[in-house]
């Protein structure tokens, strides 16, 4: 019996071994990808377009015009003179934001009511819209400051730091993301087609009349790509730690493990939707279609799940990979040992075990 | 022309008979549409506060009082000491630690300027934003502050001092609601995701299982092959996006500012590039293995690089170069630029003729892919 489970263990390693294009293919997708999107995935607010609207320009506007862009961020790529083309612009996506200026500007900043000005930004992103305004309305606020001389006004300063991410760089909270979403995808896809293939080329055939037990179908099929996923899952860490200084602050050990863990969860997974369906077609289909989104908005690599909405929460919980983004978030980023990973890690175990038996359970021994 | 119409009649035959695809195109993204939008957003609901108090003041009351009067903050854990606040933080109890250190209220009726500490843990994507609404309670609590000081204080200022009356707007999300910025994109997304995969594997299981012989020895010409495995699914795309778009406003309530018969113009064009990656895929490949890990490459690039969940201005700038060729990028930004700033023919022109050109290129090359010689 054993021996006959060696032997299907051999047979799928050739398999992956004489496809030298696929096994390439395989080895250096994530690696890619995660240099790729690691680089892509940002939401620093950066390169703002303003245009600068004003009747009249005057010593004072240069001024302020200069203050804006003496700062990084601020880019003036228009100067108008009146207000008809701003909404044209902002519909084109050609400014960010616009700052409308009273006209005879220095003269009414010194009226007793002070000097109009009205600060509009395009919100349709909320999150990059209510950033903008913030950077907008505190350079202003400098810009008042540096007016008048006299000193005052402040009664306390407000000092902010950040911990374990001090300068709040994306690549901190995104890069580990990323890891989840690369290592599920691809190690789901590595396993979905295997049983799917055998159905539609009828080779199931020799498999089905084999001596070989379900279970033993099963596994041979998910062992030898755990080699292939854990590979995956040693080079996108490297990575993250060579190229994006992503820091290493807990046990290396236990990171390798829990990333073999993770990558024997999603071989399961994918072996599992192998198993229900009859061709490649529907297998691809059920993987991309059913685990892209799903793993990337439901697993807190680019969205908190604390911001969802309560009837969501819950939802997230079976997806495999926000518990792999929490464990790889905390030892990284944290330092956290096992001892505060044990319910994620034992979530992650009994996964394997409901993905694999549920496969044993649904291999069918009969071809319809 | 009546040759392409058998095959298309075919393609469709396919589809229809096929029960777990039908399931799979149109149950998962209806499900997936309602259920991930909401998942999309940074929202801060309810920050957890530690607030530390060295100097118990009158004035760290009102700081405290600010922060418990707010609706996004609630300060669940009071502490003396700093060592204790690092711990909560790390273990992820609370979001933000505040701490006013002793002697705070004396050197504040002195004019010193004390500082406030706010240590805010930045392991989430959402620090940004709960460092931003913690910064505006403050300043708040400070311009307050000033305020009553002002007589004693400043009663040496100048009498004229420059100002600055600001008027903040935020335009076309006033209400600043993620459903509406998320759902066309979410919607877009499905959509090319499903279309690209049933093009992508579909030549390619021509091929594999040998049918492939057949159509190559009927009287179809390369061109009206690739038309004809591309019309079938361009109107379900259509479809889909239809009614998709339905549901999103029935159930997210987005809005439509601008005119759908453009929105559909669009998505016409758009589909036709999206699908014909598809299809040239389809042709270059051998199996439909390899067929599905170039359409997962293409897809994931899609749903990264553009602009569909995080912004494409935040990239490095060789990153914002290549997400001009992603189809995507382009669509997106006319399907949330008509829905959601009622932009008009003359405001997306641009977008669009770079879409018509990806399509024809895509086509173009597509066809001339697709070889009736080689199997």
């Amino acid at each position: 019996m054993m021996n006959a489970f060696f032997g299907l263990i051999r047979k799928e390693v050739y398999h992956i071994l004489r496809d030298r294009r696929t096994l390439t293919v395989l080895l250096l997708m994530p690696l890619v990808q995660v240099l790729l999107f690691g680089y892509a995935i940002r939401t620093d607010v950066e390169d703002i377009r303003l245009a600068l609207v004003t009747p009249s320009p005057d010593a004072e506007t240069h001024r302020l015009k200069a203050t804006l862009e003496g700062s990084d961020r601020f880019h003036v790529t228009r100067l108008l003179r009146s207000t008809d083309q701003l909404e044209s612009l902002f519909q084109q996506g050609a400014i960010d934001q616009a700052l409308v200026v009273e006209s005879d500007f220095a003269s009414a900043l010194r009226a007793p009511s002070g000097a109009g000005v009205l600060l509009i930004t395009d919100a349709m992103n909320p999150n990059i819209g209510r950033i903008r305004q913030d950077y907008a309305q505190a350079l202003l606020g400098d810009y008042e400051q540096s007016l008048n001389t006299s000193a005052g006004g402040i009664p306390f300063r407000i000092e902010t730091r950040a911990r374990y991410n001090p300068t709040l760089e994306s690549a901190y909270f995104f890069v580990p993301g990323l890891l989840a979403f690369v290592l599920t995808i691809v190690s789901a896809l590595m396993t979905a087609l295997s049983i799917a293939r055998e159905k539609e080329t009828g080779t199931m055939e020799t498999m089905l009349v084999s001596p070989l037990q379900q279970w033993q179908v099963v596994s041979g099929k998910v062992v030898p790509y755990v080699v292939v996923g854990f590979a995956n899952a040693v080079t996108v860490l490297g990575v993250a730690y060579s190229v994006f200084d992503v820091p290493l602050r807990g046990s290396l050990g236990l990171l390798l493990g829990e990333s073999l863990l993770f990558v024997l969860v999603c071989l399961s997974l994918g072996i599992f939707i192998s198993t229900r369906t009859d061709s490649q077609r529907t297998a691809m289909m059920g993987t991309l279609v059913g685990l892209m989104l799903p793993t990337t908005l439901l697993s807190g690599m680019i969205f908190p799940i604390s911001s969802m909405p309560d009837w969501l929460q819950p939802v997230t919980h079976v997806v495999p990979a926000k518990w792999f983004v929490h464990i790889i978030r905390e030892i990284l980023l944290k330092g956290a040992g096992l001892d505060l990973l044990g319910l994620e890690t034992l979530v992650l175990v009994g996964m394997a075990g409901v993905f694999l038996g549920a496969s044993t359970l649904s291999f069918n021994v009969r071809l319809e | 022309m009546r040759t392409i119409f058998y095959l298309v009649q075919k393609e469709t035959l396919q589809v229809l008979r096929d029960r777990v695809m039908l399931f799979q195109i149109i149950m998962i993204p209806v499900v997936q549409l309602l259920l991930v939008t909401s998942a999309a957003t940074f929202e801060v609901r309810q920050a957890d506060v530690q607030f530390v108090d060295n100097d118990h003041s009158q004035a760290s009351r009102r700081v405290s009082e600010a922060f418990a009067a707010s609706e996004r903050f609630s300060i669940t854990e009071h502490s003396s000491s700093a060592e204790n606040a690092s711990r909560s933080l790390q273990a992820g109890q609370v979001d933000l630690t505040l701490h006013v250190p002793a002697g705070f209220d004396r050197e504040l009726n002195r004019g010193e300027q004390p500082a406030v500490r706010l240590v805010v843990s930045g392991e989430k994507a959402s620090a940004g934003v709960i460092q931003s609404y913690a910064q505006q309670i403050l300043q708040g609590v400070a311009a307050d502050l000033g305020a009553e000081q002002s007589p004693q204080l400043q009663s040496t200022a100048p009498a004229k001092r420059a100002q600055l009356d600001v008027g903040a707007r935020l335009w076309y999300n006033v209400t600043l609601e993620y459903d509406d910025f998320m759902a066309p994109g979410i919607l877009t997304i499905l959509v090319t995701i499903i279309g690209t995969l049933l093009t992508a594997q579909n030549i390619a299981r021509e091929k594999e299982i040998g049918t492939i012989e057949q159509l190559n020895v009927t009287p179809l010409t390369k061109g009206e092959f690739i038309v004809g495995k591309l019309l079938p699914f361009w109107a379900l795309g259509l479809l889909e996006f239809a009614v998709g778009l339905g549901i999103a406003w029935l159930a997210f309530d987005i809005p439509f500012e601008g005119s759908l018969f453009l929105l559909f113009g669009v998505a016409g064009i758009y589909l036709t590039s999206a699908l014909g990656i598809g299809l040239w895929i389809s042709a270059s490949v051998d199996t439909q293995q390899q067929a599905m890990f170039v359409t997962y490459f293409v897809l994931v690039l899609y749903l990264f690089m553009s602009g569909l969940f995080t912004p494409v201005t935040s990239m490095p700038a060789w990153a914002e170069w290549f997400a001009e060729l992603s189809p995507l990028k382009h669509f997106i930004e006319v399907v949330r630029g008509v829905l959601m700033k009622g932009a008009g023919p003359m405001e997306i022109w641009q977008p669009t003729a770079i879409l018509l050109a990806y399509g024809i290129l895509i086509l173009t090359v597509a066809v001339r892919q697709y070889s009736k010689t080689k199997a």
